[in-house]
C-alpha cells in the first residue's frame, strides 16, 4: 500500500498498462519531455522511450485523429487533451468519427483508445479552462465516459479504459490532482460502468462525481450530526451508467439528491433523475433535488467561482432543507 | 472607397483547361498487363457510378450520392500502385476508391440501396464505404478529419514496422480546412508513411476553388509550408497518376516521410445528386469531356496495339458485372430491424445503463 497523489496515480495507471502491453502508447502536448503540464505523465518518457511517449504540436484534431487511426489498426493509444475545454476544437473527431465509425461500418472497425483530459473547476482558471464537459460526451452514443475521484480509482479505471475495446474519454479532475489516497501495491484493474457506495446511510441517497464526491462526503458527515444519515454514491462512470446501484440505494432511502459540478441544464444528474422517475418513482418519498453549478460560465475570481460550484455548506444546506421539507 | 471585399473576384478566376496532348505518357514504362488492369478499373468505376446515378433517378438509391465521374484516373492510378495491405482513406466521394481496392460491386451498390447485403449492412451508406479486409479504412463525410486519421494508421504502420502506407484522398475544398494543415504538419514532423492525394476537381461543392483560395494550386502551393515537394499530376491520365503514385508510395514506404500530390482533374457532374452544376462557365465542361480519362486511356491502348475488339470485350464484361451487381443489390433483403441496435459498442450491443 502506498500513498499517492491523484496526479501520480494517473502516471502509475498509464505505466502499468504500458508495461503490460506494447501496443499502448501516449501522445499529447507536453506529455513527454515536460511530463505533462499537470505532471500526470511524469517519468513515462524516461521509462518507455520516445517511440511510445510522444510530444505533439498544438493540434488537437491531429492528436485525436492519430489516436483513432492507430486504434483502428492494432494499437491502444492514450491521447491527452490538456484541458477538457479544448475538446471543442476537435469535437468532430470524438462525436462524428470515434463515436460512430464502428456503428457505421457494421462493426468492421474497432477503436480501442483513451482520451485523458483535465476537467473541472476550482482552480481559478476562468471560463475557458474550468468547464465540466462530461455531459457533452455522454450525450453522444458510442463514447464511454469515466471520471474517477480517488487515486486508487484513477489507476484501476485507467487500466479498464485502456483495455476497453471502445473509445473512452477519461476525465481527470484538475481540482483533485494534488489530493492523496491509498493505492494498493501491484497491478489494479477496475471495471467501467460501476458506481461505488462511499458512505452507507439510510435516510437519503446522494450521488456525486469527481470533485463533488469529497464535498458530498463532508456534507454527509455534518448532516449525520444533525440526524440525517446520507448514503453517498460516487458515480465514477457516466457511460455506461450504473443506474442499478443508484436505484437500489433509492429503494432503501426513499430520497435522491445529485451533486453536479456541471452547469445545470442537461447535467448527468438530469438523466439520473429521469431514470429515477421511470424506474424508481414508487420508491420516492419526496422531491428529487439536483445541486449544481448555475447555468452560467465560471468566473475566475475565487470569490465568484466558489459561489457557483456546489460547496460543502451548500450541499449540506440544500439536503437539510429538502429533508425537513 | 474600395473595401477589400469588393476586390474579391467571385467567378472571375482563370479557367483551368485540360492538357492538349493525350499521347504524353504513351511510352511510359508501365507493363501492358497493368495498363489493361487500370483500363478495366476505369470502366468499372464509370459504369458503376452511371448505374448508381440511374438508380438514384429511379429512387432506388436514397439519400445522396457524390459521384467521381471524370475523376476515375486518380483512383485507378493509385489503386494499381498500392500494396494489398496499404490503407485507403477516402471522402464521401469514395465509390471509385473503394472499387479500386477490389471491393465487389454488389456490396457497394447494395449499400447504396440500404440492403442487408450492403458493404455496411445498410448502416453507413454511400458516404461511409469501408472494407477493412480490402484495406479501405473508411470514407469520411466531414472533410478534414480523415487526413488526421490516416496519419494514425501510418503511425501504427511505422510503430509496427509493417511497411504499410496510408493513402488519403480528398478534394480541393479540403485544403482550406484547419485539419488539412494540422495533418500535414503532424505527418511531416513524425515522417509518417502517408501519401496525401488532393483530387483537385476545381470545385468546392458549388464554388470554384479558384474563387475562394489564396493560391492557384490549392494543395501544391501549400506543400512548401510543411517542407514537402509541390507535386502536380495530370489527374485524367491514369498512367501519369500511376507513375507519381508509385514514386510517392516508395518514398513513404522507405521512411522518408509523407508526400502531398495534387491531381488536376474535373468533376463532370455537380457536387452531389442535388446539384446540376449550372455555375460552370461555358466551354469548360466540353473541354474536359474531350479529355475524359477513359477516352484518353482507350486511345492509348489502341496506339499501343491493343485491338478495339479486345477493349470492347472489357467494356462488355464490366457491363455484365454491373448488371449482375444491380440485380443482386435489388434482390437483397432489407436489414433486420435488430441491426439498428448492434455494434454501437465493441461487445456488439448498445447498452448504456444498468
Amino acid at each position: 500500500m502506498a500513498i499517492l497523489t491523484y496526479r501520480e496515480a494517473v502516471a502509475r495507471g498509464i505505466a502499468q498498462e504500458m508495461e503490460r502491453d506494447e501496443s499502448v502508447v501516449l501522445i499529447g502536448e507536453d506529455v513527454a519531455g515536460a511530463g505533462g503540464v499537470f505532471k500526470t505523465t511524469t517519468g513515462l518518457l524516461e521509462r518507455f522511450g520516445p517511440e511510445r511517449v510522444i510530444d505533439t504540436p498544438i493540434s488537437e484534431q491531429a492528436i485525436l485523429g492519430a489516436a483513432m487511426g492507430a486504434a483502428m489498426t492494432g494499437m491502444r493509444p492514450i491521447a491527452e487533451i490538456m484541458f477538457s475545454d479544448f475538446f471543442a476544437v476537435c469535437w468532430d473527431l470524438v462525436v462524428n468519427e470515434m463515436a460512430k465509425t464502428r456503428y457505421m461500418t457494421n462493426g468492421q472497425v474497432t477503436i480501442p483508445l483513451v482520451v485523458k483530459s483535465g476537467n473541472g473547476g476550482s482552480l481559478r482558471f476562468g471560463a475557458q479552462h474550468s468547464q465540466s464537459i462530461e455531459n457533452w460526451a455522454m450525450a453522444v452514443p458510442g463514447i464511454k465516459v469515466v471520471a474517477p475521484s480517488t487515486p486508487e480509482d484513477v489507476v484501476g479505471l485507467m487500466a479498464a479504459a485502456v483495455r476497453s475495446d471502445d473509445p473512452v474519454l477519461f476525465f481527470e479532475h484538475k481540482g483533485l490532482y494534488s489530493s492523496k489516497g491509498e493505492v494498493p501495491d501491484g497491478p489494479i484493474l477496475d471495471e467501467l460502468g460501476t458506481a461505488k457506495v462511499r458512505r452507507s446511510g439510510k435516510d437519503a441517497t446522494v450521488v456525486a462525481l469527481g470533485l463533488m464526491v469529497s464535498r458530498a462526503l463532508a456534507a454527509a458527515e455534518q448532516l449525520a450530526e444533525r440526524g440525517i444519515d446520507c448514503e453517498v454514491i460516487d458515480m465514477r462512470s457516466l457511460v455506461p451508467l450504473d443506474a442499478a446501484t443508484v436505484l437500489e440505494s433509492l429503494g432503501r432511502t426513499g430520497r435522491l439528491f445529485t451533486v453536479e459540478e456541471n452547469p445545470r441544464m442537461l447535467g448527468w444528474g438530469a438523466e439520473l433523475v429521469a431514470i429515477a422517475g421511470d424506474d424508481g418513482f414508487w420508491d420516492l418519498d419526496g422531491p428529487v433535488v439536483r445541486i449544481t453549478t448555475p447555468h452560467i460560465p465560471l468566473a475566475s475570481a475565487d470569490s465568484l467561482e466558489d459561489l457557483m460550484i456546489p460547496s460543502v455548506d451548500r450541499i449540506r444546506d440544500e439536503i437539510e432543507q429538502a429533508m425537513k421539507g | 472607397m474600395n473595401l477589400p471585399l469588393s476586390n474579391h473576384a467571385y467567378g472571375e478566376h482563370d479557367l483551368v483547361m485540360p492538357p492538349d496532348d493525350p499521347t504524353s505518357h504513351d511510352d511510359a514504362d508501365i507493363p501492358l498487363e497493368t495498363r489493361l488492369r487500370m483500363y478495366r478499373m476505369l470502366q468499372e468505376m464509370r459504369q458503376f457510378e452511371k448505374r448508381a446515378y440511374d438508380m438514384f433517378m429511379q429512387q432506388l438509391v436514397k439519400g445522396t450520392t457524390h459521384l467521381s465521374l471524370g475523376m476515375e484516373a486518380v483512383a485507378a492510378g493509385f489503386g494499381a500502385a498500392m500494396r494489398s495491405d496499404d490503407y485507403t482513406f477516402a471522402t464521401y466521394r469514395g465509390h471509385a476508391h473503394t472499387l479500386a481496392r477490389g471491393v465487389p460491386m454488389e456490396g457497394v451498390l447494395a449499400e447504396l440501396l440500404g440492403r442487408a447485403n450492403g458493404l455496411l449492412g445498410g448502416k453507413g451508406g454511400s458516404m461511409h464505404l469501408t472494407s477493412v479486409e480490402h484495406g479501405v479504412m473508411g470514407s469520411y463525410a466531414i472533410i478534414g478529419a480523415h487526413l488526421t486519421i490516416a496519419n494514425g494508421a501510418a503511425w501504427s504502420a511505422q510503430y509496427r514496422r509493417s511497411g504499410q502506407v496510408a493513402v488519403c484522398f480528398f478534394g480541393d475544398g479540403t485544403t482550406n480546412i484547419g485539419a488539412f494543415h494540422e495533418a500535414l504538419n503532424y505527418a511531416a514532423v513524425f515522417r509518417l508513411p502517408v501519401v496525401f492525394v488532393c483530387e483537385n476537381n476545381q470545385y468546392m461543392e458549388y464554388t470554384a476553388i479558384g474563387d475562394i483560395t489564396a493560391v492557384r494550386r490549392p494543395a501544391a502551393d501549400r506543400a512548401a509550408a510543411y517542407g514537402l515537394e509541390p507535386i502536380v499530376v495530370d489527374g485524367n491520365d491514369a498512367d501519369a497518376v500511376h507513375l507519381v503514385a508509385a514514386d510517392a508510395l516508395e518514398h513513404a514506404r522507405s521512411g522518408a516521410g509523407p508526400v502531398l500530390v495534387e491531381a488536376l482533374t474535373y468533376r463532370h457532374g455537380g457536387h452531389s445528386r442535388a446539384d446540376p452544376g449550372k455555375y460552370k462557365p461555358p466551354g469548360e465542361l466540353e473541354a474536359w469531356l474531350a479529355y475524359d480519362p477513359i477516352t484518353v486511356y482507350r486511345g492509348r491502348l489502341e496506339r499501343l496495339g491493343v485491338a478495339g475488339a479486345d477493349i470492347d470485350a472489357i467494356d462488355a464484361e464490366v457491363a455484365s458485372a454491373v448488371d449482375e451487381a444491380t440485380e443482386a443489390a435489388k434482390n437483397g433483403p432489407l436489414p433486420d430491424p435488430q441491426a439498428a441496435f448492434t455494434d454501437v459498442w465493441a461487445d456488439g450491443g448498445h447498452t448504456w445503463r444498468s
